[in-house]
Formats: C-alpha cells, structure tokens, sequence
C-alpha cells in the first residue's frame, strides 16, 4: 500500500521527525550533552589519579582508560533514553502511529548518538592527549569509537526499552548491557593499542564496523518488542 | 502428534508426565556420573603433560558443556513463549536459568582450581574460555534480575524472553572476541583439554560425564518447572485440588 | 453507515484475574461508544486492547471488515489516542509537538488557526507545556485530536482535569466528529451523553 492511500507521511519524515525533535529536546537541555560529556573526562582522569602518572603507564593504559569510560559515559545517557516519553504517555503515541515501531527505535537511538556519542569522539582527542598517546593512535581511536559509541547506542537502546519504568532501573540496565557491549569493548581498545605499536588494525577495524552494522540492522527490532513489552 | 504436544503444553498434563520422567533421569544421571567419577579418577591414564591434576576435566568440561546447553533451552523456549504464546514454555524458561548459571558456576570454579596448577594463578584473564564462560554468568544474572525487577509475570516472561534471544545472538560474538583478544596477548598459555588426541581411557569416563550431567539437568529441570507450574496456577482447579485436603476445596 | 471496528471473543487477565471474557463489541461510522465500569473493572486495559497497546489473551479486533493484525499500519493511521497522560513533550511548545506530530501521521496543518481559536489555545503558542495549566494541557492533547485526519478517536477519561466548560467542549466536539462520520470510543467511569448513536459495553 503506498504511503498517500494509508493516508501516513513517508518513511523518512517519520525518522527524522523523531530524529528532530530528540535534538531539540537536547538542545533545550544542554545537560543531557554536557553532563556525559563530564562525565567522561572525569571517569578518564580518575585512573590517572589513581594509578599514578608515570608517562610509560599512562601510555600503554590511555586506550583501555579512554574506551572505558566512553562505555561508562554511554551507560550513564541511556537511561533516560526512553524514560521521559514512557512518563508523559509520548510512548504510547510512538508505539500507535502508523510508522513502524523499529524504525522509531531506530530514530531514537541514532539521536541518542548524535546527543551522547558524537560529541564523545569529538572531545575524545583532548583526553587522548592528556594520556600522552601518539598522534597515529588518535585517528584510530576516533574510527572505534564512533563505531563502537554507535554499536552501544542501539545495544543500549535494548536494554533501556527492557527496563524502561522499573524500579532502578539505571543499575539493572548496566548489569543486561555490559556482558553485551565486552566484545566492543574488547575490539575498540585492543585495537587503539595495535595502532599505539604501529602493527596492523584493518582487522579490529573492520569487526568494529561489522558489530556496527549487526546491531543497526537487528537492534531496532529487539527494541521496538522490548518497547511494547514494557509499555503494556 | 500436534494433539501429543498440546497436551504437552498444557500444565496439568506436563506436571503428571514430568513426575514420570523424573526419577528415570535422575537415577541414569547417577549411574553415569557413578561409572564417570570412578573411571576418572581411578583408572583413566595420567595425563603425561599434567599428571593427575587434569582429571578435574570430568567435572569441568561436563559442567562448561552444560552451562551452554542450559543457555540454549533457556533461549529456545524463551522463543517458543514468545512466538507461539505458550505459557509452560516460558517456565521451562524461568527453570532453566539458575541452573545454568550454577552450572556456570562449577565451571568456573573448577577451571580456576585447574589453573592453579597449570598457570600458578587462581585466575588467568588471558584464558579465553574462562573470561567467556565469565561473561556467560553476567548473562545468566542479567536474565534473572530482569525476572526479579518485574512484577507481573506474563510481562516478566516476555521481557525476559527478549533479553534471553539477544543474549543468544551476542555469545558467539563474545566468544570469537574473547579469543581474538586473547590471542594476542603474548605470553598466554592456551589450555587445551587431555592434549592432541584424547585416549579412550579418558574419553569414556569423560562421555559418561557428560551424559550423567545432562540427565541430571533433565531431572533438575522437571522438578524446577513442576513449581513453576504449581506456583504460576496456583489459582486455578487442579492445583487446589492436589494442595489442598478434600474437606477444603472452596 | 459502515462499520469501523469490532471485537469478537475478547478476553483479558490482569495477573491471575479475568477481567473479562468473551466479550464483544462493535463500532460504525457517527456512532458513539462508551465503555463503562467503576474503577479497576479493566476499561483502560480494554481501550488500551483496541488500540494495541496491549495484547488479549484471545479474540480479534477487526478494522473495516479486515483483521487488525493483517493491516495494522492503515489501522494505527486511522485512530487517535488520547489518554489521561498528555502525550506531548512538556519541554517544547505547541507547534513543535504539532509539527512532530505531522511528521508521523498525516495532519490537516490548514486547519490549525481554526482549532486554535476553537480550544483557547491561540495565545499559548509559544510556552513550552510545562508552563501550562493542567487543564491547558489537556485541551492541548485535543488540539493533537482535532489535527489528526483519522476517523477513529480512542479516549481513556477525557474529562480528566475539565472543568464545566471544558467538559461541554469535549462532548461538543465528539458530537461535531461524529457528525463528519467519525466514530469515537471512551472509556470513562462518568455518565456521557451525545446526541446520536450511542453504544455502551458495561463491565
């Protein structure tokens, strides 16, 4: 049925008016950026502080230090990715119009990147370079980050549909997603390190960007039955 | 035959043919485990790299194997709950998940008790096996707290069945990244189970393991759904009949 | 005179409790139909039912002679929901909800100076919702109703936060869709009357 007889804007409208209007709800809260964002280069700065700022150290830790707490910082974000519009009954709207469901969770979760994980791998270099990482290592670090910052936006999209409205939900949310996101984890940070020792990275690369696409073309639709599971 | 599975899936029916198959398994499970322990521990040959510290194999592997399967009718009834609408299905679900994680568990254990020996260390994170087998135990508490933060239960089972299906997707991926990762990390010591090519002196004690702890799964699996069941309709006729003294069927 | 939805077979557990079994219903074109009880007999879950957001344990609901589940996108493009809950975003103001509304279900954007003038809203235009009054609030969600070109409007107590002239509107309102050929389903434990077709299913 074409999209003029089922009487409904097309497909794309549909994506970007949800695409749009999570940005602009962001952008009339700019703590929903900076606080990740904060967050991020604080969590970074604890390992220093911690662990002690001997250059060799910091060097060889700097990728895993930056990779966790990206992962961190995106766990932080998704809770409330669908905690508002479940509250003042926007879910139900999303879950009833005629666009289809896992398109919207698709939308959702792109926005949520482009408010939470985008600006991440823009001020990751600065934390890079506080970690004394050699410049070759900060073009790679950016590729696997924004693979993997997309990766934990849809991936944690799933595990904010299940526990949207749930009683703690934020704790729960981190215990279902992060066994989830280990190969992301795995492959971001082993990979920056690879570039670090000048040996070869197309294949963490190119795992990054396969996890990237497995979760843009399945996670939607684990979400969208999550979202109405939970709506009920 | 449809008619033979959906009197399957009807409650009352699986409850009176599981107390059937019940003590079948459980007694073929510990005739299995019986002749596997013995056989292992006596008269399988020592293993001419490890000695005798390997023949911790017989409970390890059996229980890593387990650990996996559990996982597997976890998230295939999970499915079945989920698509076809079966409420038994999703018990069998909810029963199957904290055996499979003590199942996990014994794993764990015993592949750290094995390593000890092997590596000098209570704990090798370089050992992909284990770190996955790990990350499978995170799973299985991921799965079970979803359960347990969700009051209702028809919702708890779909929620649930959701999480369990994308965990199936996701643990060959961890696994395959775990070993990657692993495998570069020089230095590791790759631990392989009884050495290039397994004698059947150490094969058969290791089968019947297996075997003895999937039979004991079956009879720990029946009996867990059998209250599942009893606790999901507990309000409905048959239960009370069964619980309550004759005088009291109000 | 057509019809637009009916339900047959309908059955509902909450829990361990049957909220209702077999039941039935059926829905034409300029028809009213009220779904009463007292609180907690199960309207919302019913309302909620026929709309889709949550599954019955058996039955079917049929839309324009065909079964929900074969054509639910044309389906959901022909009802609008309106529950207690506002439905908007409270961060942003009444045109950018309408205009994110548009972008999803087609709406008749000629028609919004009318519906403004119409609930009072013209000059709260430009407040984000939070900085209006629960009863602004409310007619804001039906101006989101009166936008949406859809036959069906579904409503889950739509006088909640009403007062005495805000209760007339709604009821005039209703009157005029049915009139245009619309059919309108609410589910509210107060006493509702329309000139014209009314159906009630008491539970």
């Amino acid at each position: 049925m074409s999209e003029k007889a089922l009487n409904m804007p097309s497909l794309s409208s549909g994506f970007l008016s949800v695409v749009r209007r999570d940005v602009l709800l962001a952008w009339k809260r700019p703590g929903d950026v900076l606080n990740p964002l904060f967050f991020f280069a604080m969590v970074s700065t604890l390992f220093p502080l911690a662990v002690g700022p001997s250059s060799e150290q910091l060097a060889f830790s700097g990728p895993g230090v930056v990779w966790v707490a990206a992962l961190l910082a995106a766990l932080l974000s998704l809770n409330s990715l669908f905690m508002s519009d479940f509250e003042d009954g926007s879910l139900d709207q999303l879950i009833l119009s005629p666009q289809p469901l896992p398109m919207t969770a698709l939308a959702k979760a792109l926005a949520h990147w482009l408010i939470t994980g985008l600006p991440l791998v823009l001020v990751s270099p600065l934390v890079a370079i506080t970690f004394q990482m050699p410049a070759q290592t900060i073009s790679v670090m950016m590729v696997t980050l924004t693979f993997g910052t997309v990766s934990l936006s849809l991936l944690g999209s799933i595990g904010a549909a299940l526990t949207v409205g749930l009683h703690r939900g934020t704790a729960l949310l981190s215990l279902l997603i992060l066994p989830l996101a280990m190969p992301i984890l795995i492959f971001g940070a082993r990979t920056v390190s690879l570039a670090a020792a000048d040996d070869a990275v197309s294949a963490g690369v190119y795992f990054l960007a396969a996890y990237c696409m497995l979760t843009l073309t399945l996670a939607p639709f684990a979400t969208a039955a999550a979202l109405r599971i939970s709506n009920e | 035959m449809w008619t033979f599975f959906h009197k399957l899936a009807s409650p009352p029916h699986f409850y009176d043919l599981a107390a059937k198959f019940i003590p079948w398994f459980a007694v073929i499970g510990a005739a299995c485990v019986a002749y596997g322990t013995i056989a292992g521990l006596f008269f399988a040959p020592a293993d001419y790299q490890q000695g005798d510290a390997f023949r911790i194999i017989y409970v390890h592997v059996p229980s890593a194997y387990l650990s996996m399967m559990a996982y597997m009718v976890m998230a295939i009834s999970a499915a079945i709950g989920l698509i076809w609408r079966i409420k038994l299905s999703h018990a069998v679900a909810a029963a199957a998940a904290p055996l499979g994680a003590w199942f996990t568990f014994l794993a764990l254990m015993t592949g750290s008790i094995w390593g000890r020996p092997m590596w000098g260390t209570w704990w090798e994170w370089g050992d992909p096996r284990l770190t996955s087998e790990l990350l499978m135990l995170f799973l299985y508490f991921g799965y079970m707290a979803l359960r347990a933060a969700i009051d209702d239960t028809a919702k708890a089972d779909k929620a649930s069945a959701v999480l369990a299906l994308v965990g199936a997707v996701n643990i060959p991926i961890i696994h395959f990244s775990v070993e990657w990762w692993s495998s570069l990390h020089q230095g590791a010591t790759l631990v392989r189970e009884g050495g290039p090519a397994i004698q059947t002196g150490m094969l058969y004690p290791l089968l019947a393991m297996i075997f003895g702890f999937t039979f004991i799964f079956g009879a720990l699996i029946l009996g867990r759904v059998r209250t599942e069941v009893l606790f999901r309709e507990r309000r409905s006729k048959w239960v009370r009949k069964l619980v309550l003294p004759e005088g009291d069927q109000a | 005179m057509t019809e637009l939805l009916s339900g047959q077979d309908l059955c509902l557990f909450r829990g361990d409790n049957c909220l209702f079994k077999s039941l039935e219903f059926a829905l034409n074109t300029g028809e009213l139909l009220v779904i009463e009880g007292r609180n907690g007999s199960g309207k919302t879950s019913l309302l909620r039912g026929i709309a889709g957001l949550l599954e019955f344990e058996s039955g079917t609901v049929h839309w324009s002679g065909e079964r929900v589940e074969d054509n639910y996108q044309a389906f959901r493009a022909d009802i609008v929901w309106l529950s207690h809950r506002v439905g908007c975003k409270a961060d942003l103001n009444l045109i950018e909800n309408i205009r994110f509304e548009s972008g999803l279900r087609a709406t008749d954007e000629s028609r919004l100076q009318a519906v403004l003038e119409r609930l009072s809203l013209s000059p709260l235009v430009d407040l984000p919702l939070r900085s209006l009054s629960a009863g602004q609030q409310r007619r804001v969600a039906l101006a989101r109703l009166l936008m949406a070109k859809a036959r069906i409007w579904m409503m889950d107590e739509p006088f909640t936060n009403l007062d005495k002239a805000g209760h007339t509107l709604v009821v005039e309102l209703i009157a005029e869709h049915l009139a245009d050929g619309g059919g309108c389903i609410v589910a509210s434990h107060q006493a509702l009357e329309v000139d014209g077709r009314t159906r009630q299913v008491n539970l």
